[in-house]
């Protein structure tokens, strides 16, 4: 089975259609992610949350769906017409190109995956930054003073969260020496009777904390979810998309979801590697729990005051981050020598 | 109009004066200063409350399917009833007009005869109708009935497609015939 990827045409062909299954898979855990935020806030609002659609709701997504995309594609008045319709594009193709590099698992010799990237979490990292210009230009380009607002906003907050979301992943690379992701995962210690891959959060819980929350921010979501506070901004960057493109908005907002709970569980909880459980699976309940988190922090905290997110990230996060790697890479050397 | 000769007024003192930051707010208790041990003790108990309701049953009801339970004393639409023996109870006297403080009420007597007996009185109700979309379910109707001819019935759903259909006809208040007196009408036929 390994050879295919050693063969010049073989390796191509597994490409394309990793990438195509990649693209499926990503789109319908995106649907069911929006299906499961929906019936977990939901139970934690002491009510069922979609059930209507199919057996427990499931089909609700495809109704959302071909409600949307049967809505009018309009373009306001007065707007800058190439960038109001680029913007949710680069949204869309920004979140999907972090899944190039994702490592999903490794079963029996077979990689769930497309590109091994020897600098994986850096590519991760530089695509998902261009999710800044998604909401910049569609916030300027939509002549929306709102739309501007939630723009500037999150041009604010991602940047302000961005370096400490980079920070707090330094000791990881620090302790494991590579910015592959698979070297990540595959991190094994000597610890007396005990070989093997570990959960690194165990070495960096520091580290796991600051991401999390950065994370988060990363992604707008509740309570950092700023750039669309729909009681100030009416819907931010949001305001003037409907149809199609809102949905790709939407659909970048929950793949960028999911891709920062698959970065948690890959840098902080071991991957594929979950004891007797099979790898690719054990991969997908890492995140799904991951993503469980986020809804329940959003089912929970209030959104933060603008100021207190700007004290948050620059006062707290970053020098804690920038701690955290001192103190890391001293301990390093007392350790390595 | 304001006089405007007058010298404006001073302007009376808000009764919550605006205030800075910080300021004026009521201290914390002893114990849970703003130490980051009690702010994260804050977070998990706020997250632990939303973890417990999701684990909780939904206090929800399915409504279509499921419904609440109405009142003994409900006043939703109205019926017109008969007595036992088929014959209706309504005597054409208005009364219930009369009493509707909206008018949404429309009684047009006739008399009873020895071949078309319709009411044990003297006269029945020709026409009975109730604009729906007008009524405001008060129940003075039925207090007024000196024969309690019309009740206000539990049912609630009464949404329909045109303003037409919100006219009640007598048609549709009347009671159904007892099935004993409905079983000699046909036999009859």
């Amino acid at each position: 089975m390994s050879d295919i990827y050693s063969n010049p045409i073989g390796h191509w062909v597994v490409i394309a259609v990793a990438m195509t299954l990649l693209l499926f898979v990503v789109l319908t855990a995106t649907a069911y992610t929006v299906w499961f935020e929906r019936v977990a806030l939901g139970r934690i609002q002491r009510r069922p949350g979609p059930n209507r659609v199919g057996p427990f709701g499931l089909m609700q997504l495809a109704a959302d769906g071909v409600k949307l995309a049967f809505k009018e594609s309009f373009v306001p008045e007065k707007t800058d017409k190439v960038l109001y319709v680029a913007a949710p594009a680069i949204a869309v193709a920004a979140a999907f190109l972090a899944w190039a590099v994702i490592p999903i698992g490794l079963w029996y010799n077979v990689q769930y995956w497309i590109a091994d990237v020897n600098v994986g979490i850096l590519v991760v990292f530089a695509v998902s930054a261009l999710n800044v210009y998604a909401i910049v230009i569609g916030g300027y380009a939509s002549n929306n003073k709102y739309s501007l607002l939630g723009g500037l906003r999150s041009a604010a907050q991602l940047i302000s969260y961005e370096m400490s979301l980079g920070l707090a992943l330094v000791p990881t690379f620090m302790i494991v020496g590579s910015l592959r992701l698979r070297d990540i995962v595959e991190y094994t210690v000597h610890w007396g009777p005990y070989v093997g891959p570990i959960p690194l959060i165990i070495l960096t819980p520091v580290g796991f904390i600051i991401y999390l929350i950065s994370a988060v921010a990363e992604t707008n979501r509740a309570p950092f979810d700023l750039p669309e506070a729909e009681q100030e901004l009416i819907g931010g960057f949001l305001t003037e998309y409907s149809g199609l493109k809102f949905v790709m908005y939407y659909l970048a907002e929950y793949v960028n979801m999911i891709t920062v709970s698959a970065l948690a569980a890959l840098l902080f909880f071991g991957g594929w590697f979950l004891w007797v459980v099979p790898p690719v699976f054990a991969f997908l309940l890492k995140v799904v729990l991951f993503l469980f988190l986020y809804i329940w922090l959003r089912g929970t905290f209030p959104r933060l005051r603008y100021d207190m997110l700007m004290r948050l990230g620059w006062k707290v996060l970053l020098p804690l981050a920038m701690l955290n790697v001192i103190v890391t890479a001293i301990i390093l050397v007392a350790v390595e020598g | 109009m304001p006089d405007k000769d007058k010298p404006p007024e001073a302007r009376p003192e808000h009764p919550t004066p605006l205030r800075g930051r910080d300021e004026g707010v009521p201290a914390k208790p002893e114990g849970q200063g703003t130490s980051i041990a009690a702010d994260i003790g804050a977070l998990t108990k706020g997250l632990r409350t939303t973890l417990g309701e999701f684990f909780s049953p939904p206090v929800t009801l399915e409504y279509p399917e499921e419904k609440t339970p109405r009142s003994e004393r409900y006043r939703g639409r109205h019926y017109l009833r008969r007595y036992d023996n088929g014959l209706e109870r309504c005597i054409g006297c208005e009364l219930c007009a009369a009493a509707c403080p909206v008018g949404c009420i429309l009684v047009i007597a006739a008399e009873n005869t020895e071949e078309n007996r319709i009411s044990p009185g003297e006269r029945y109700a020709k026409t009975y109708e109730i604009n729906m979309l007008r009524c405001i379910f008060c129940g003075y109707c039925e207090e007024a009935c000196p024969v309690q001819a019309i009740v206000l019935g539990p049912e609630y759903e009464l949404s329909d497609t045109s303003r037409e259909k919100f006219i009640y006809t007598k048609e549709k208040l009347l009671e159904p015939l007892p099935p004993d007196v409905q079983a000699r009408l046909d036999a009859k036929k």
